[in-house]
């Protein structure tokens, strides 16, 4: 499972634990994360994240 | 044509010409810093090590690939040195640049503490990309370090730094860590939990003197102890760095005054990040530069708009105990709350009301800041 990072904080968006507290279930691919979703430490969006290498 | 000229190349610099890129292709941009211009994420600098990233694989993209990307001129090592606010032009050790509009983006300097002996200036504090490379390179010399302050920086530093095996003492003239943001179970679990990682504390004490010794500095304590160190890095807070504006004759409190559109007392020229205080309020944390930053950009746009700032939870990068914090962002009467369960500690602060101000999760419960969040009031509506 990927890993992706929010270029601006280092939050790191890990595709196994989804992130069910605000309704991302597990195993949710990057891609099917709402486009409207932002990051939970710093507020950008999709297009600042980054993937990284696990 | 008009002309916009921000000062400064850190997040927040570049964060507001991002945003205000996607709205305006035209206006020519200058951007001026004092340093090389790379783009990087501050907030890495404290777990870079764990992450095991060097100060050059931090660098996202340089000045040059920044400057094409955003179609801006980028002066790069470059001090300001008057901004003149009869011509609107500001002054550089090297040329006279107008604006039209003016954006000061140049963020705060780290507080240094009075300390004596004949090598206190070796102490070292990490604030940009450019004091990370000093301090990487002092730890291939060495990995006795001695941090200054058990704060936010102080603690992440620590807690990365024992990922190389370094040999970590934290100094602080608090009893306890993160001492103004954090209930006492907390804290003293978060003790704990970096003494576990072979961290070890001098809180209610004091660095007085740091000298050079036969094996590396000595590092002298107010209770008498002395530390041999490496490293000595000081992490006792930030504070806005106001030069540029003094000089400009604007307003000035703990950061450069704004209003809600980050406008400062001189009507061209606006404010964000770490050197600004909107209204009442000085937060040199992330989250409300990012608010600051796509407001602004709509306002220099043509689009007037006020930023908000909901409640803005910090989160601790301590991964031995995960932190985050939402402290009342102004003083306000009240009393912890504080719950100890098998996943962490939920805390909240109430007013005599019951009303939630503030809070702390950890560990497993800092999955509900969503939640959290929701019951305290936004900070700037």
């Amino acid at each position: 499972m990927k890993q992706w990072q929010c270029l601006i904080c280092g939050f790191i968006y890990d595709q196994a634990q989804g992130l069910p507290e605000e309704g991302i279930a597990p195993g949710t691919s990057w891609e099917d994360v709402p486009a409207d979703w932002l990051c939970p430490e710093c507020g950008v969006g999709k297009s600042d994240f980054d993937m990284v290498e696990v | 044509m008009s002309r916009l000229v921000i000062i400064g190349t850190g997040l927040a610099g570049y964060t507001l010409a991002r945003e205000f890129r996607k709205r305006d292709q035209d206006t020519e941009l200058t951007i001026i810093t004092r340093d090389d211009g790379s783009s990087y994420s501050k907030p890495m600098l404290s777990n870079a090590l764990e992450k095991g990233k060097s100060a050059d694989t931090l660098v996202m993209a340089n000045a040059e690939k920044m400057a094409t990307d955003l179609n801006a001129r980028i002066l790069t090592r470059t001090d300001v040195a008057n901004i003149d606010t009869t011509e609107n032009n500001v002054t550089t050790d090297k040329q006279t640049i107008p604006y039209d509009q003016l954006v000061l983006a140049n963020g705060a300097y780290t507080i240094s503490a009075p300390i004596g002996g004949n090598a206190s200036e070796q102490i070292i504090s990490v604030n940009n990309l450019d004091d990370y490379r000093i301090f990487r390179s002092q730890l291939e010399i060495g990995k006795r370090v001695v941090i200054i302050g058990a704060g936010l920086i102080g603690c992440e530093f620590a807690n990365d730094l024992s990922s190389i095996g370094a040999e970590i003492s934290i100094v602080d003239l608090a009893e306890q860590a993160l001492g103004r943001l954090l209930p006492t179970t907390a804290a003293d679990t978060l003790k704990e939990k970096l003494s576990a990682l072979g961290v070890t504390w001098q809180l209610d004490n004091a660095v007085t003197e740091v000298n050079k010794g036969d094996d590396g500095l000595v590092v002298s304590l107010k209770d008498g102890t002395t530390l041999n160190a490496d490293i000595v890095l000081s992490a006792i807070g930030l504070r806005a760095d106001l030069t540029l504006a003094e000089t400009a004759g604007i307003d000035t409190g703990r950061g450069i005054m704004v209003d809600r559109f980050l406008r400062s007392s001189n009507e061209h020229i606006y404010a964000l990040g770490d050197c600004a205080q909107v209204e009442d309020l000085h937060l040199p944390f992330v989250m409300p530069l990012m608010n600051a930053a796509r407001a602004l950009a709509a306002t220099l746009s043509g689009e007037q708009t006020a930023v908000n700032y909901p409640a803005m939870p910090v989160v601790v990068k301590t991964p031995c105990y995960p932190i985050i914090v939402c402290p009342p962002p102004r003083p306000v009467e009240g009393a912890w709350d504080e719950e100890q369960t098998d996943g962490g500690v939920r805390a909240t602060y109430k007013d005599a009301d019951n009303k939630v101000l503030g809070f702390v999760l950890t560990g497993d419960l800092t999955r509900e800041r969503m939640a959290m969040s929701k019951l305290v009031d936004d900070w700037l509506v």
